[in-house]
């Protein structure tokens, strides 16, 4: 049977014709392979045998990741490397709930996703069939949409308009899933051409009136401050947000996930704000007189959960493609719905008067200089911060870092100048733990002549540090930094300043070797316990062809600063430990 | 404040579904939701009957837009509206207390529409606070069963907003 299938397979491939029958399964590929697909991340299973099988004429390549959530986070790396959607298969029941968390993650940071889970046939759903779980239900508050296909003549349609749904407006995951007895059914192959969907036309372009007053502002201002987000890096619009802040002569603050949106090393720059933002930003946000927020939502991450302390003094204007943004978390004078990259292109012109605060520029950027992010260096053990430092500097700051979530992801933010867009990759919103490996592969998958380093945690990498065996097996020469601390390091540092340094459950000893585990992979590790050790190790990791691992031994008990605790005003930041 | 929001959704399943998903977090308090056919094809208008403040309101109306399936939201707290619910309640009623009930519930310009050994069963319409006065009226008798469904509304059209 199955031989028969596969030389009818290469029939009805070279005999094409509109007339030709498809499987569901081989109509999805073609519609991934018309979206121009070039790579799928998956697990298979039961309810997606059809789909596997009509992947094994391998026309379009996929990675089998070691988990569902190691290939959700990998198609997401490779999303916000490439801008373009990642997509994912995992089948029913078990693989399909293992697709959460990614799924999640990709939402709260408005990443483009296709999600394709199987499902069991459809005369068995509802019945609670085996490897049955009812997936659209579960994920329904953390999809942008999702689709049932109850009919093969959907198909389609249905992959069409996830697509453009997932990529288009705010970006973000879409799900589809397809029941067994689908993807066996049989129709024709016709792929639409455009997608029309009735209650769904994100507003692009500004409007004109609200331009004109923000142009007004601008003139007007005397302390103002721009607060750029991940939507500057999705829209693509450094170069206008470039040309705007140098134009009217505007400091610039990128939150995490704008981060390389504005270039690290441009002299209006004043760093990331909040809870472990520099004292120029958290200072600039405090006096500034008019707040540009293009493409940030406000978040607590930001306002430290405090909207009526923050930015008491400014009048807020709000420029985001997603109206809900608009008045969800700060009070705004001016809207703007569009396209970051639009409203920027439209407020940028002749008229756009330069505002008039040499003085306050001044002022700004003498916090920077005066207040600049510090650690206390050490010969005797390697220290976190310097880590990162080296790392910017072999590379030239030419790379992209993926982080995981805690105390190496601040390090990353505050000590690696990024001068680019998509290349910090992190999960910002939802702050997921074992995001930061995966996603590298993804990344480097989408952007082979980069340099793509993933900076964990010695915890984090221990979520899904499985996936070494996909950069073994492909060859992905992503290099691992393996920030040691032995520690839960971020939640050590809550309990330490929060909780009277009543540590619980935080000390991770019965980690492996990291060391061994990689080479247990075929993957080359190293490890570094001092500076010298690290100089050498890392020089040896970067000219190596393949995927590298690099283990490097930092001060247990090293603490992320300055810090602002949460619900406190961005005046009250802890500088550091000086005391100690 | 209390507010009524008509929202135009695509006849699709689980749309109710993911409006309440989407509510549930935001914490809304929804006093009742009614769903049908709309005058046109292929969309429901669904009838949501909630209590906020105005920031409250604008975030779930724009939180609304961001369903694909929704097509349009209206607050009909803005404009006159015409607001509707059903009532069907079954009361204790014998021989002696049926003339009585029959009495009670006509200013209402309710009608009976079942009658048993025991009990009868009355039906309403009407705004939800005149409903709540029916029920209250007809408690003494003894209440078996109540079923409401919830308001459905549709504004006013401009030329009758005085009626
Ligand atoms: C999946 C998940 N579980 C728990 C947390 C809470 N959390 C945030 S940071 C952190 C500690 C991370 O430790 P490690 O990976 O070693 O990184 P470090 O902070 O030491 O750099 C934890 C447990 C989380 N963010 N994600």
């Amino acid at each position: 049977m199955g031989q028969t299938a596969t030389v009818l397979g290469g029939h009805t491939k070279s005999a094409e014709s509109p007339e030709t029958m498809y499987t569901g399964s081989e109509i999805l590929l073609r519609c991934l392979i018309e979206e121009q697909v070039e790579i799928l991340f998956g697990y298979p299973g039961g309810s997606v045998l059809p789909i596997y099988d009509s992947l094994y004429q391998g026309e379009l390549r996929h990675m089998l990741a070691r988990h569902e959530q190691g290939a959700i986070h990998a198609a997401d790396g490779y999303a916000r490397a490439t801008g373009n959607p990642g997509v994912v298969i995992a089948t029913s029941g078990p693989g399909a709930t293992n697709l959460v968390t990614g799924i999640a993650t990709a939402k709260m940071d408005s990443i483009p996703m296709v999600c394709i889970t199987g499902n069991v046939p459809q005369q068995l759903m509802g019945t609670d069939a085996f490897q049955e779980a009812d997936i659209m239900g579960i994920t329904m508050p953390i999809v942008k949409h999702s689709y049932l296909v109850t009919d093969v003549r959907d198909l389609p349609r249905i992959v069409k308009e996830a697509f453009h749904i997932a990529s288009t407006g705010r970006p973000g995951p879409v799900l589809i899933d397809i029941p067994k007895d689908v993807a066996n059914a049989k129709d024709k192959f016709h792929y639409p051409e455009a997608v029309s969907i009735r209650g769904y036309q994100p507003t692009s372009n500004p409007h004109p009136l609200q331009l004109a007053r923000l142009r007004k502002e601008i003139a007007e201002a005397k302390k103002p401050v721009i607060l750029a987000g991940g939507g500057v890096v999705i829209s693509g619009a450094e170069k206008e947000l470039m040309e705007f802040a140098e134009q009217a002569q505007i400091p610039v603050i990128t939150t995490l996930m704008g981060l390389g949106g504005f270039p690290g090393k441009h002299p209006l720059w004043l760093g990331m704000p909040g809870m472990h933002g520099t004292y120029a930003a958290n200072h600039a946000l405090l006096e500034t007189d008019l707040l540009i927020g293009i493409g940030a939502r406000f978040d607590d991450r930001v306002t430290m959960g405090r909207p009526d302390i923050f930015a008491t003094k400014a009048k807020i204007v709000h420029i985001d493609i997603d109206p809900a943004e608009i008045g969800k978390n700060v009070d705004t004078f001016i809207p703007i719905v569009g396209d970051v990259k639009k409203v920027l292109q439209g407020a940028v012109n002749d008229d756009l008067l330069r505002s008039d605060c040499a003085d306050w520029i001044d002022k700004v950027q003498g916090w920077y200089k005066s207040y600049p992010l510090q650690y206390q260096d050490s010969e005797e053990i390697l220290k976190p911060q310097w880590v990162i430092r080296h790392l910017y500097e072999t590379t030239g700051g030419d790379a992209i870092v993926t982080t995981d979530v805690g105390q190496h992801q601040m390090w990353v933010a505050q000590y690696f100048q990024f001068a680019q867009p998509r290349s910090l990759i992190t999960s910002g919103g939802l702050g997921t733990m074992g995001f930061g490996f995966p996603a590298a592969l993804g990344a480097q998958l989408g952007k082979q002549e980069r340099t793509v380093i993933s900076v964990i945690g010695d915890g984090g990498f221990q979520m899904t540090n499985q996936e070494l065996a996909i950069a073994s097996s492909a060859n992905i020469p992503v290099k691992v930094v393996i920030i040691n601390n032995q520690n839960l390091g971020m939640v050590r540092q809550w309990q330490e300043v929060f909780y009277k340094k009543r540590y619980c459950d935080v000390d991770l000893s019965g980690s492996p070797d990291f060391v061994k585990l990689t080479e247990a992979y075929g993957v080359k590790a190293w490890r570094a316990t001092t500076k010298e050790e690290a100089i050498h190790a890392w020089a040896e990791a970067l000219a190596h062809p393949g995927p590298a691992i690099v283990d490097f031994w930092v001060a247990p008990e090293e603490n992320v600063f300055p810090m602002v605790a949460p619900g406190k005003g961005l005046d009250e930041m802890i500088m550091g430990d000086e005391e100690e | 404040m209390r507010h009524v929001l008509s929202v135009l959704v695509n006849d699709q399943p689980r749309v109710l579904a993911r409006v309440t998903t989407l509510l549930g977090p935001r914490n809304f308090n929804i006093e009742s939701i009614s769903v049908g056919e709309s005058e046109v094809e292929g969309l429901s208008r669904m009838v949501i009957v909630t209590h906020g403040d105005e920031w409250a309101m604008e975030q779930v109306q724009k939180q609304l837009y961001k369903l694909v399936d929704v097509i349009k939201v209206n607050d009909l707290s803005d404009h006159p509206a015409v607001e509707r619910e059903l009532l069907l309640i079954k009361v204790g009623a014998g021989p002696t207390t049926r003339m009585e009930i029959s009495g009670v519930v006509e200013p209402f310009r309710a009608s009976v529409v079942d009658v048993g050994p025991n009990s009868m069963m009355v039906q309403a319409t009407g705004e939800r606070a005149k409903l709540d006065v029916l029920i209250e009226l007809l408690r003494p008798y003894g209440i078996k069963e109540i079923a409401r469904t919830g308001v459905t509304a549709l504004s006013r059209s401009m030329a009758h907003a005085s009626v």
